[in-house]
């Protein structure tokens, strides 16, 4: 399988999708 | 005005610009200028003039952003590593920072000075450490999206969350 580090778009796509998961882990935490 | 937040404000967000601006410059331009560079024959000036210069800048950077970041902190740094309550957003962005922080100096600049040829290795070696750099940087990358997210909820909680 692939690397999706070795893609630029898939780089920026883990980005956003670690984001996305730690933002709904925080509002989980602070119970929203 | 308290100084020394204030000033400690400032210049976090300087150096994270030069750090986080540099790291984008390596991932956005230099490694697809090495890679054409490599192609006809160019590759050694960005290697030798360029890249050990911005990764010097980067690097320290680095160390800049987090010393005045932990100052800004100053009597709720430990809370905010803590990640309790109130300084939850602010405490991911610090451990995210110091994650990419330790990444720099103990994965990256060990790899680039084999890479670029600083230290003695092989042509094995050098290409081992070129990918081993090139992955780190790649997850720095990464890391700065939320770690930006982050730093920017922490000090517009309405807005984020």
């Amino acid at each position: 399988m692939k690397n999706p580090l070795d893609s630029l778009a898939l780089t920026l796509a883990c980005g956003f999708a670690l984001t996305l998961a730690l933002y709904l882990v925080a509002r989980y935490a602070l119970g929203i | 005005m308290d100084a020394i937040p204030s000033l400690a404000r400032w210049f976090h967000f300087m150096a994270g610009i030069m750090w986080v601006g540099l790291l984008y410059y390596f991932n956005f331009v230099q490694m697809a200028a090495l890679k054409s560079a490599a192609a006809d024959g160019s590759a050694a000036a960005i290697n030798r003039h360029i890249a050990p210069r911005a990764l010097a800048w980067f690097r320290w950077a680095a160390v800049a952003t987090w010393i005045t970041g932990a100052a800004l902190l100053g009597s709720n740094f430990t809370s905010a590593f803590a990640l309790q309550s109130g300084h939850l957003a602010i405490g991911i962005g610090a451990w995210l920072g110091t994650v990419m922080l330790v990444n720099v100096w103990v994965l990256l600049w060990p790899a680039q000075k084999v890479a670029l040829g600083l230290v003695e290795a092989t042509e094995a070696q050098r290409n081992a450490a070129k990918r081993r750099a090139f992955l780190v940087s790649r997850l720095n990358l990464v890391l700065s999206f939320p770690l930006l997210f982050f730093m920017g909820a922490a000090g517009h909680a309405a807005v984020y969350f």
